[in-house]
């Protein structure tokens, strides 16, 4: 009998394990700062003081957060139906260009909550229509899905730089982007929301999306747990014969699946185009697709546990920078190097402790 | 044979006791196995049989007790330590790479340095000698995966030979065999038991037992809690310790009163995905009321048909009527609408999503019934409770519609499976294997729910690579071989005839 088989209550499986997996990975963070001649307690107490210490720095942590909680759905959608969406990089990237069509015809005319729902929409919808192309694919030719998404993220990236250097630039500027947005144009500040806790939010980018971020979370778990779509997406997800014999067809879950990923992983670009900046900028999503690979399957694709480990994202991020600025011995790549042992750790590792944390549960709990 | 005390023990199992978590899987068991006997073990699934099977090969460590190897006392920490005891085991599923020669899947592992040109001689040598004292004659130099499955279960055995196993281990060895290769099977233990060997034989078969063993044990529930001579003992006893109470082993039924065709069944041609014909111009019907079963040799086409018919696989050619509507080529979901209830030959890939708690795997493929959510929400409270009435009423254990499937015991699962299907209550129902791996106890619930729907006045058409199962509930039996269907008997036809006309001999 193997201890694969064996069920673990709720609060082992996605509260123990993974405080073990993070444990595991600070430890080893630890070594990697100490081997570099810091001290690893001061830069552990740095980097959580950066990311959660004052408002801003809580500001810029939930606003990394939102991002990855974004493109953490989109991944979680895809896996729960068996696809491994890679492209969710290059969804967001395309996503923002939808954002900000809407955004460029509206704000001058309409205040932001008029625009924002259009935006939601026009994200969307770009967003998934980048997915489009590799899903059917995928459903009706059988190309896989990994190597199509990577795919798409290279000619999303070249699309967007012809649209912004040739069409939506403004005319005599040097920068690749589109012109600023009007108040119209933009989510407005959660200033309310940090100042609630006695905070000051700063120039923290904090702002509205973080609020659709968390409807998001709540739609995606009606979607998967409660109604028959998720049922069909998860039987396909686990067991593609299973799917076959139930008479669940194919190629349409696989579409709708990877549509409304995509349409997931576009509504990020709310967040830095009509958050933070307030313009479309080249290469705004910067890594934030890929980031969501790993927030997702940290998460256990489950939108609680997405919520918790982009908020762990957000505060490597945030913390990660200002570390990076009081230890300057600590660089960007060390940074990365950490964050790369979280996803090992809590990511890629997730089962290797499994067997041992079964055993002990058998001898103490005695469960079965 | 039967020697008992006369003859020396070739394996004593002293007290073994063996604990996974809260689970007893081995208690206390003592087991004498003499030397030169084919001794059986028999018991339900999750008796303890494989468990304590693997304890003697080494892939488990005892909690407590003594194996003893020739009276010496031994310890074997992996299967390397059991081959060097001379201990060698025939899987059920075979450890055969396919795509090797026989003579290269013997020699895998004691290949004798890295040079292999000394080690293909000695091993043909080796095999030349097999054969001439056993009669195990095989084509050392032809691919495994061309080869039937008897004679791939026959490299098993000369691999295991090979390297000087005195002591042979067969797990369920007839399962995919036709009744003339398990014959022939039996043939060789019995000539390796005359030469000296000593066979343990793991099967849940009971006829299997009475046919070739000199002595059988008992367990259940991680206890051994019989050992007979198998000539002193009945099947009936035998069943009886097994599951612990009195099994009824012969399906009671009376005659079927056939009524309308439900099934028509015209020139149908199937396909695999690599284009071979796997069912080749078949035509049959299946009445109202009464059960045909079709019999055949795993491969033969029975699987195609079956998923065909079932609307998993698109058929290339040829018409299924049901109940009068055309239903050729129609997708699964539809089909249940037209009244078609289906129990794969799969459970574990087909009839239920492992991973998924047992409610969620009681709506597999009625999922978009209003009743279980309106719209396209699930009502889980009106799924659960609906679950938890099949529980009842099909007494699955334990009774918890919230546990994962893989934990359910094969039967239990099976039970799940037809619970869903029946209580639909379909006009045709479909069914592949009803108890492959389904203990006693739950063979016997199943069957008669079989039949119960027969008497309802459904149309059943039941697939099995068990012959007696085919023979003990079908009113009319179709024999497949190579995808066509090769003749039909009436239900209590001979089993030579059948097996005969299953091997493409006679029809």
């Amino acid at each position: 009998m193997s201890t694969t088989s064996v069920q673990l209550p709720g609060w082992i499986n996605y509260g123990v394990i993974p405080l073990i997996n993070l444990m595991l990975a600070l430890f080893f963070s630890g070594l990697v700062v100490w081997a570099i001649g810091e001290n690893p307690f001061e830069a552990l107490q740095l980097l959580v003081a950066g990311a959660l210490g004052r408002g801003e720095g809580i500001g810029f942590t939930l606003f990394y957060t939102t991002s990855f909680i974004f493109t953490g759905l989109s991944v979680a959608v895809a896996i729960h139906a068996g696809l491994f969406n890679i492209g969710s990089e290059g969804q967001a990237y395309l996503g923002g260009l939808g954002a900000a069509l809407v955004a460029l015809s509206l704000d001058r005319y309409v205040p932001w909550y008029v625009t924002m729902p259009f935006a939601v929409i026009g994200a969307a919808l770009f967003g998934a229509a980048c997915a489009a192309i590799p899903a059917w694919l995928q459903a009706k030719r059988g190309s896989h899905i990994v190597i199509t998404t990577i795919m798409f993220n290279f000619i999303t990236s070249s699309l967007m730089n012809y649209v912004l250097v040739h069409l939506l630039i403004v005319p005599g500027k040097m920068a690749p982007e589109t012109r600023t947005f009007l108040p119209g144009g933009q989510l407005p500040k959660l200033d309310w929301l940090i100042a609630l806790f006695g905070g000051k939010l700063g120039a923290a980018p904090l702002n509205v999306s973080f609020l659709i971020a968390l409807v998001m979370c709540f739609l995606v778990w009606v979607l998967i747990w409660r109604t028959k779509l998720g049922y069909e997406m998860r039987t396909l997800g686990i067991s593609p014969s299973a799917a076959g014999y139930a008479g669940i067809p194919y190629a349409k879950i696989v579409m709708i699946a990877m549509l409304i990923s995509g349409g997931l992983a576009g509504m990020m670009a709310l967040n830095p185009v009509m958050g933070a900046s307030g313009r479309l900028q080249i290469e705004f999503v910067g890594g934030a697709g890929f980031v969501g690979i790993a927030v997702s399957l940290m998460g256990r694709n489950h939108p609680a546990g997405i919520v918790l480990s982009a908020l762990l994202f957000g505060i490597l991020y945030q913390g990660g920078a200002e570390l990076s600025f009081d230890m300057p011995s600590i660089t960007r790549d060390m940074i990365v190097v950490i964050q790369g042992l979280v996803i090992l750790f809590a990511g890629a590792l997730e089962y290797m402790l499994r067997p041992a944390i079964v055993r002990l549960y058998q001898q103490v709990g005695g469960g079965k | 044979m039967g020697l008992g005390s006369a003859s020396d023990p070739a394996i004593e199992l002293v007290g073994i006791d063996k604990k996974f978590g809260a689970v007893h899987a081995n208690k206390n068991i003592n087991l004498t196995v003499a030397k030169g006997s084919i001794h059986g073990i028999i018991g339900e699934n999750g008796a303890g049989k494989s468990t304590l099977m693997s304890i003697l090969y080494g892939f488990y460590q005892a909690d407590q007790g003594e194996i003893r190897i020739s009276g010496r006392p031994a310890t074997i920490r992996d299967s390397q330590a059991a081959i060097a005891s001379g201990i060698g085991m025939v899987h059920q599923h075979f450890m055969l790479v396919e795509n090797f020669t026989v003579l290269e899947n013997v020699m895998l592992g004691a290949e004798g340095g890295q040079l292999l040109a000394k080690g293909t001689s000695s091993v043909r040598k080796e095999l030349k000698r097999l054969e001439d004292d056993y009669g195990m004659e095989v084509d050392p130099d032809a691919v495994v995966e061309e080869l039937p499955v008897g004679t791939q279960q026959r490299v098993e055995i000369l691999k295991a030979l090979y390297r000087g196993a005195e002591i042979l281990i067969l797990d369920e060895p007839t399962g995919v065999l036709t009744p003339p290769e398990a014959d022939h099977l039996f043939k060789v233990l019995r000539v390796l038991r005359d030469q000296g060997k000593t066979i343990i034989l793991i099967t849940h078969k009971l006829r299997e037992i009475m046919a070739i063993t000199d002595t059988v044990s008992v367990m259940r529930r991680g206890e051994m809690v019989a050992t007979r001579k198998t000539a002193e003992t009945t099947v009936e006893e035998l069943a009886e310790l097994m599951v612990g109470r009195r099994v009824l082993l012969r399906v009671e039924k009376g005659d079927a009163a056939p009524g309308n065709v439900l099934l028509s069944v015209r020139n149908l041609t199937v396909k695999d995905s690599r284009g071979v014909v796997m069912v080749d111009d078949v035509s049959f019907d299946v009445r109202a009321g009464e059960i045909v079963g079709i019999a055949g040799v795993a491969g033969n086409g029975q699987s195609e048909l079956l998923e065909a018919i079932a609307g998993i696989r698109k058929p290339s050619a040829g018409e299924v009527w049901i109940d009068g509507k055309p239903a050729a080529g129609i997708d699964p979901r539809r089909l249940r609408e037209l009244g078609l209830a289906h129990i794969p030959e799969d459970r574990h890939h087909m009839g239920l999503v492992l991973k998924f708690e047992e409610y969620e795997n009681a709506i597999l493929g009625y999922h978009r019934d209003q009743r279980f959510g309106r719209g396209p929400m699930l009502d889980l409270d009106a799924i659960r409770k609906e679950a938890e009435e099949k529980i009842a009423k099909y007494d699955i254990r334990p009774p918890n519609s919230r546990l994962r499937t893989a934990n359910f015991s094969g039967g239990n699962q099976q039970k799940i499976v037809v619970a869903r299907e029946i209580e639909r209550d379909p006009k045709l129902l479909l069914i592949g294997q009803p108890t492959r791996g389904v203990d006693i106890g739950a063979i016997e619930f199943i069957h008669k729910r079989i039949i119960d729907m027969r008497d309802a006045g459904k149309a059943v058409l039941l697939v099995s690579v068990e012959l007696d199962e085919v023979r003990s509930l079908s009113d009319r039996i179709l024999v497949m071989f190579a995808g066509k269907v090769v003749g039909e008997k009436s239900g209590d036809a001979n089993e030579q005839a059948l097996g005969l006309m299953m091997a493409g001999i006679a029809a």
